[in-house]
């Protein structure tokens, strides 16, 4: 039942499926001609790359190309022009690194990537820190401001599990049940007092006993805190974990525990000076 | 004696599953126990009142499961959009993930919840339906296996009530596209065995000579789509009273496993699938010849034996050999032309009613969507290039791509498809207003340009954000200055995903109006004559 439509209409295959059916136009030549341009330029490009499994291992191609390769190319290009500065930069004395001069320019640049990479997940890309997490902007420090000593908190980190790394514990005043509730209740109205909140005048008068007996070791009799025990200063306004009342009953209760990892273990000498410099030079730096 | 057997398995069946909830180590898995148990449970009582009635040897086609697949299609489809545009406004507002929405709600939670509701519970619905429809009407025979038809759309869409709520209590196995754990895939490769034997049944029962082409693709996407899911799927249960499994491939066979299957999921069951709709519905709302004969057997058989090698091409730059990513970029780039080739067959065989595009806008919708279908299957390959692939992986522009393609090729297509199949399946005239499908029409389509248009602008800004290094070989930015620069337009794209569900909306409404207000015609369901 195939049949002529009218003069320029090419003939149906004769089938009809609920009443459909099929012209049976030839392929369109531009369609065929890309579609072998195509295959052509297949066969061309899987010789020329890396392409066809073999029995031990795969066609390398002629151009000999690799992903891996072309990466560490792009790596070791950098690395090389960097290479004596690099040298230079591991081998000074983080204190000795002058601003303005092209060591310390370098080591800025290069102490910004360094953290945006890697501190910026927790310190934020503008280092204004989050909760838990101290802002390093300011000059509130909790293990203190030099190049140095933070080049040290960066190499080594805090609370992590590798032995030069700073290290102090907060007991748990209420779960370990040190101190009776209506004690923790009072020196958290005092560590009010002391940061300049609104407090409860008559539990605060009891909580700075409380506080002279049990937190002054670490946090100095004038709450201004201990540098050596990365004990922050309770008498200023800056909180890393919060300065409500709920907020400073948890952290007398249950002791906070920041971890940073020791960043020596990962980034190279020269990286950890550099990011140094660079956390030192955002405004807050000792 | 045969609901006798029935009621006998399914009264062990439910026993078990109360077991298996007695026994639960986890709290999903105990929920989708109980859940099976009522679906059994229904499907028994259900079978009790039938049985010892005697039933007639029925007439003419099967539509019921059609009817139900039309339903469950413009249903999920909401849903799914709805889902869609929520995760985008999180994307856009991260403060939408709410406290008391944790665990539940989260984008990480809702994002799969998006993604099979869309791809498996719409478009799966839409195939399944689809297919049930064609298949009799260019077979000239009814749907083969009894009631078999009305088991696969109930035990799909029991399989999408499972995966849907394990996602909200968190039973995933991680794998994209594959999330539900063993069990539901168990249950979801029975369901699929009954299809596959209702759809080739049917088709060795035809009473036309040919297979139509339509039925090619639909087989292949059937075929296909069931080879990926027990391989991809091949895992361990940890015990088999809980939800947690262990996969059987791991580190990068298990990567090109799941993206052999990823991909595959886009070409058999988005691509291959869906051009069987349109080859039976674009030429009956255009009322003309399909173009080619000899273009549709090139391109199916080309599309079949490129499609399955290009899966490689998600992993570029990975642990993956450097030879398994070129072959994946040839064989998606050789891959091209083929794609087009249902293309061209779609908007050829309006040539000589191209005028209907000015009074139909049910061609119009088709038309469109046949469009993005070129459009993205241009884009595709394009990205699968190596190079271009160093620039758009990880990026938004892979989010915009999927989306040009699901929203205007799948989405659009589907939309034709429910318009055409309402007024048949509910012996109507007419739709109620074609007023509202060219709304409908306007809304979806300004939608998936905000929604392409902006993911292409944010794709390409963050990968060159990414990539960019100073003179002195460091990093620019930091990865959450790309995530602020986002911010404009993750709103776009959260707005664009408000047309497209007003849309859809819309289109509910008119189908719904068809069915109760729409003029009735003499009833049609008397089969065609073999031809």
């Amino acid at each position: 039942m195939s049949k002529k439509q009218d003069k320029t209409e090419v003939e149906t295959t004769g089938h009809s499926w609920d009443g459909i059916e099929e012209y049976n136009n030839p392929l369109p030549r531009w369609w065929l001609w890309t579609f072998y341009l195509c295959i052509v330029w297949a066969i061309g490009y899987s010789i020329a790359y890396p392409a066809w499994p073999l029995v031990k291992g795969a066609t390398t191609g002629l151009l000999g190309y690799s992903t891996r390769a072309e990466v560490a190319k792009d790596i070791q290009t950098f690395d090389e022009m960097n290479a004596a500065i690099d040298a230079e930069l591991a081998a000074a004395n983080v204190a000795d690194i002058l601003p303005n001069t092209p060591l310390g320019d370098y080591a800025t640049n290069a102490g910004a990537a360094v953290f945006r990479a890697n501190c910026s997940q927790c310190h934020g890309s503008g280092a204004a820190g989050n909760v838990g997490y101290p802002n390093l902007l300011d000059n509130d420090w909790l293990w203190g401001g030099s190049v140095d000593e933070i080049a040290y908190s960066i190499q080594h980190g805090i609370r992590n599990e590798t032995d030069d790394a700073r290290y102090s514990e907060m007991p748990r005043f209420g779960v370990d049940e040190i101190l009776e509730p209506e004690q923790i209740d009072q020196v958290v109205e005092f560590v009010l007092q002391l940061s300049g909140s609104e407090f409860d005048a008559a539990l605060a008068t009891e909580g700075a006993v409380v506080f002279e007996e049990n937190c002054a070791a670490c946090h100095a009799e004038d709450g201004t805190g201990d540098r050596d025990f990365g004990a922050p200063n309770l008498a200023d306004a800056i909180w890393l974990y919060g300065g409500d009342r709920e907020t400073i009953h948890e952290s007398v209760s249950e002791a906070r525990f920041g971890v940073m990892p020791a960043w020596g273990q990962r980034l190279t000498q020269a990286e950890v000076n550099a990011a140094a410099v660079y956390v030192h030079t955002r405004g807050g730096g000792e | 004696m045969w609901s006798y057997i029935k009621l006998a398995v399914l009264g062990v069946v439910m026993i078990l599953a109360g077991l298996a909830a007695n026994y639960g180590r986890d709290l999903g898995y105990q929920i989708h126990a109980l859940i099976f148990m009522a679906a059994t449970a229904m499907t028994f009582i259900y079978t009790l009142r039938q049985a010892g009635e005697v039933v007639e040897k029925p007439k003419g086609y099967l539509d019921g499961p059609v009817r139900f697949g039309v339903i469950a299609t413009a249903g999920w489809g909401v849903v799914g959009f709805l889902a869609g545009t929520f995760i985008a406004f999180q994307l856009a507002f991260p403060q939408l993930n709410f406290d008391f929405l944790q665990g539940y709600g989260n984008f990480g939670r809702l994002r799969p919840l998006h993604t099979s509701a869309v791809i498996f519970a719409f478009g799966g619905n839409a195939l399944i339906a689809s297919s049930f429809y064609v298949v009799q009407r260019t077979s000239a025979v009814r749907l083969w296996g009894g009631n078999l038809a009305w088991f696969v759309f109930w035990g799909y869409n029991l399989f999408i009530v499972l995966a849907a709520t394990g996602y909200l209590l968190g039973i995933t196995q991680s794998k994209e596209y594959a999330e539900p754990e063993w069990y539901i895939d168990i249950w979801l490769t029975v369901v699929w065995v009954a299809y596959l034997l209702v759809f080739l049944g049917t088709l060795m029962t035809r009473k036309e000579k040919h297979i139509y082409v339509a039925n090619w693709f639909y087989l292949s996407f059937i075929v296909t789509i069931a080879m990926l899911h027990i391989v991809n799927n091949l895992a361990v249960p940890v015990s088999i009273f809980g939800s947690k499994s262990v996969q059987l491939f791991s580190g990068v066979q298990d990567a090109m496993t799941q993206w052999w299957y990823g991909h595959n999921a886009v070409g058999f069951f988005l691509t291959a699938g869906f051009l069987g709709m349109m080859y039976y519905f674009v030429p009956k709302q255009a009322e003309r010849p399909v173009f080619s004969y000899k273009l549709s057997i090139i391109h199916f058989w080309a599309l079949i034996f490129l499609y399955i090698w290009a899966g490689p091409h998600h992993l570029h730059y990975t642990a993956l050999p450097d030879w398994a990513s070129t072959l994946g970029m040839v064989f998606s780039i050789v891959l091209w032309m083929p794609s087009w080739g249902g293309m061209i067959n779609g908007l050829m065989t309006l040539s000589g009613a191209w005028d209907k595009l000015r009074t139909d806008p049910v061609i119009r919708m088709m038309v469109i969507s046949i469009g993005f279908y070129g459009m993205s299957t241009f884009e595709g390959p394009m990205m699968s290039i190596r190079a271009v692939n160093s620039l758009s992986h990880y990026t938004d522009w892979t989010i915009g791509h999927v989306h040009s393609g699901a929203l205007g090729w799948n989405g659009m297509i589907t939309f034709g498809v429910l318009y055409f199949l309402v007024p048949k399946l509910w012996h109507k005239e007419r739709l109620y207003s074609l007023g509202l499908v060219s709304w409908h029409f306007w809304l979806a389509t300004i939608g998936i340009v905000l929604y392409a248009a902006s993911m292409w602008v944010t794709g390409i800004m963050e990968g060159l954000m990414w990539r960019e290094v100073d003179s002195q070989g460091f990093l620019v930015n930091a990865f959450a200055d790309t995530v602020a620069a986002k911010h404009p337009m993750y709103v776009v794209r959260a707005l664009g995903g408000v047309l497209y569900l007003a849309g859809s909306l819309i289109m509910v409404y008119n189908l719904w109006m068809t069915v109760r207000r729409a003029p009735a015609i003499a009833d049609a369901s008397a089969m065609a004559p073999a031809e």
